[in-house]
């Protein structure tokens, strides 16, 4: 049982991490071939560089990640608690425009908030709003394209969380004299952890690299770490470079998962399932 | 009306096409032990959860201790539910799913932790304070629910089938556990159940349901020993029924003159109404099987068979015996270990006592509800 599942992990993780290591600590260029020489100053120039657009995508991630739990929360309670017999059909719905690629669905963003688009060329042509307003190229326009294109990611953890909840001990609690709020607040979303947790981790770990967003909707001043890794490998490459930011990001992001867990305890996840 | 802790004043529900509880009137004192008992669908749930605040009444109006609360939200109820899955906290110890009630209702941080300790002694569960509900068994779940609604001194403890997911040893144990708590709390217990032998063992009183609606109230003892109906015999222990037809009553006794010719005599106060075809019937352990060349002993209903088969029980032995009636007839008798035990194919006389025989209306064939359960 071990084996098939140990060479399926040797062949396509533990080689390629190899390979991304070695990347990272090699020296040289695109025409004269690049050689291991252990240069662990590519991790140092990498902080150097680029840890403004390392923090900022933490920040990005973090917001966009907050705004998509408070968005996806009364959703996925509303489809779990009183979706009634259509509970399937609004999942469906929800989960409609993410059938479309990635790519498309942020251009149409892109296209819908645009300086003289659809929404905000009619609005300033009525004075409404002035002539230099713009969304494109904000930090909020890349956070909302984020937390848009993660929303499913939040909210079907969370919607399955919720929909699992004994119907019986929600009434328990109406018997013991909690009124709605305290219902919600003592018994649904304790029970409900799990699906957060599981939500913020299949959010925020693809947030913190994402690139789409940042090059579609951002301009020059919110460049994500993940524009970086992109530009250092296929534009200039600077493949030590990149690779070791590779590493930093997946680094933090193990450690970020790690202290998470510890916080707020797969040990308590264990113990509703 | 000081006394009457529940009053249902016809109350119907109905989901969708479904009448689940159909024009039902129900008193239930202070300090009873009242169990609501019948088949699946037959609405005694449901008429637990009106009380309990979680379906609100098509029609008709309830009433806990005198005040109206067809209307009113659970938790503004003071009645509390034993839940039939238990419904414990999974995310909370022990110790908070019992306090939960009280910390709602916003009691001194002192007297919960002096309740909950009363009420987990009372449920026999002292210093399972910190587990969690995941790590009890069946039976500990079920005190701690238990310990949970009694914690709140209820005016009324509803419970719904508590004992359902207990093994039959257990089940039995927590029986007279469930009796002895409600006897020394005095609080009034409305219990649901489809165990006869459960709603028997521990209620002052039961109310028979079918279809919606009651067939009959009365002690253990009434409902058994005077069904009123030809589903309450059927539904409470086994019962032999014969058609027959009223002939005359003069006064005391009325007699009844069955198919095959043989009169019965019954107590004139069991004849229900002016029914002329009814169906007579009478418990297998009231019976008394004799040979048919023993001397009839004077003033005793007797019908006469064939025994078909006898078996031994232990604790008793049961014969099968076709008689005049096209279903046979059914008679246990106490293993005493002195008697002679008929042998199969022989001629056997069945008798009892006038007083032991109930008459029932005769109403549709009982397959009706074995299909429900």
């Amino acid at each position: 049982m071990v084996l098939p599942g140990g060479a399926w992990l040797f062949v396509f993780f533990l080689v390629p991490i190899l390979f991304l290591a070695s990347v990272s600590l090699q020296t040289g260029n695109i025409f004269d071939g690049f050689r291991l020489t252990w240069h662990f100053r590519n991790y140092v120039d990498a902080v150097q560089l680029y840890h403004v657009q390392f923090l900022r995508s933490l920040r990005y991630a973090s917001i966009a990640t907050a705004v998509t739990i408070v968005v996806s929360y009364p959703l996925a309670y509303w489809i779990a608690f009183r979706g009634g017999r259509h509970k399937t059909t609004f999942l469906f719905l929800l989960l409609l425009p993410f059938f479309v690629s990635f790519v498309i669905r942020t251009l149409a963003w892109q296209f819908i908030l645009a300086d003289d688009g659809i929404v905000l060329g009619p609005l300033k042509r009525w004075h409404l709003l002035p002539q230099s307003f713009h969304v494109l190229a904000t930090s909020t326009a890349v956070i909302a394209g984020i937390a848009y294109n993660f929303l499913p990611f939040m909210a079907l953890p969370l919607y399955v969380s919720l929909e699992r909840i004994d119907r019986s001990v929600v009434e328990a609690a109406q018997d013991l004299y909690a009124n709605k709020l305290e219902v919600f607040r003592r018994v649904i979303f304790p029970l409900s952890i799990p699906g957060v947790f599981a939500g913020v981790l299949l959010t925020f770990v693809p947030a913190m690299g994402d690139y789409v967003n940042a090059s579609i909707l951002g301009g020059t001043k919110t460049t994500m770490i993940g524009n970086i890794i992109q530009l250092e490998y296929l534009t200039n490459f600077h493949y030590p470079i990149a690779a070791a930011l590779s590493f930093i990001l997946m680094a933090v992001l193990l450690l970020g998962i790690f202290v998470y867990a510890r916080v707020l305890g797969t040990r308590s996840i264990e113990e509703y399932v | 009306m000081a006394d009457i802790d529940v009053r249902m004043d016809q109350v119907s529900k109905q989901f969708a096409e479904v009448t689940a509880v159909d024009e039902l009137t129900l008193e239930i004192d202070r300090g009873e032990f009242f169990s609501l008992l019948g088949p699946s669908g037959c609405g005694k749930t449901t008429t637990l959860r009106m009380i309990g605040g979680f379906e609100e009444p098509s029609r008709g109006r309830i009433y806990l201790g005198g005040k109206d609360v067809t209307t009113m939200a659970p938790y503004r109820r003071n009645v509390n539910t034993v839940f039939q899955s238990y419904a414990l906290f999974p995310h909370l110890t022990v110790f908070d799913n019992v306090a939960f009630g009280l910390r709602r209702k916003k009691v001194q941080k002192t007297e919960v932790g002096r309740r909950v300790g009363d009420a987990l002694r009372l449920v026999d569960l002292p210093g399972f304070e910190r587990r969690k509900p995941s790590q009890l068994s069946g039976g500990q779940q079920q005190r701690v629910a238990l310990a949970r609604a009694l914690v709140n001194e209820p005016q009324v403890l509803l419970l719904d089938e508590p004992l359902g997911a207990l093994d039959l040893k257990l089940r039995k144990q927590m029986q007279l556990e469930l009796k002895r708590i409600q006897n020394e709390v005095g609080i009034t217990f409305l219990y649901v159940t489809h165990d006869q032998d459960e709603a028997m063992t521990m209620s002052n009183r039961i109310a028979v349901m079918r279809h919606g609606r009651i067939e009959q109230i009365g002690a253990p003892e009434d409902v058994y020993e005077a069904p009123a109906t030809e589903f309450v015999a059927g539904f409470l222990g086994a019962s032999n029924l014969l058609d027959g037809e009223v002939k005359d009553s003069d006064g005391s006794r009325a007699t009844i003159r069955l198919r095959t010719g043989d009169a019965i005599t019954v107590p004139a106060e069991r004849l229900d109404g002016p029914e002329r075809k009814v169906k007579v019937g009478v418990r297998p352990e009231k019976i008394k099987l004799e040979q048919d060349s023993e001397p009839l002993a004077g003033g005793w209903n007797a019908i006469e068979g064939t025994l078909r088969m006898a078996t031994y029980v232990g604790v008793s032995h049961q014969f099968t015996i076709d008689g005049p009636g096209d279903r046979p007839l059914t008679v246990y008798a106490q293993n005493l270990g002195a008697e002679t035990i008929p042998a199969p194919g022989q001629r056997v006389r069945l008798v009892w006592r006038p007083e032991h025989t109930f008459v029932v209306r005769p109403s549709e064939p009982l397959a009706d509800w074995e299909e429900e359960t």
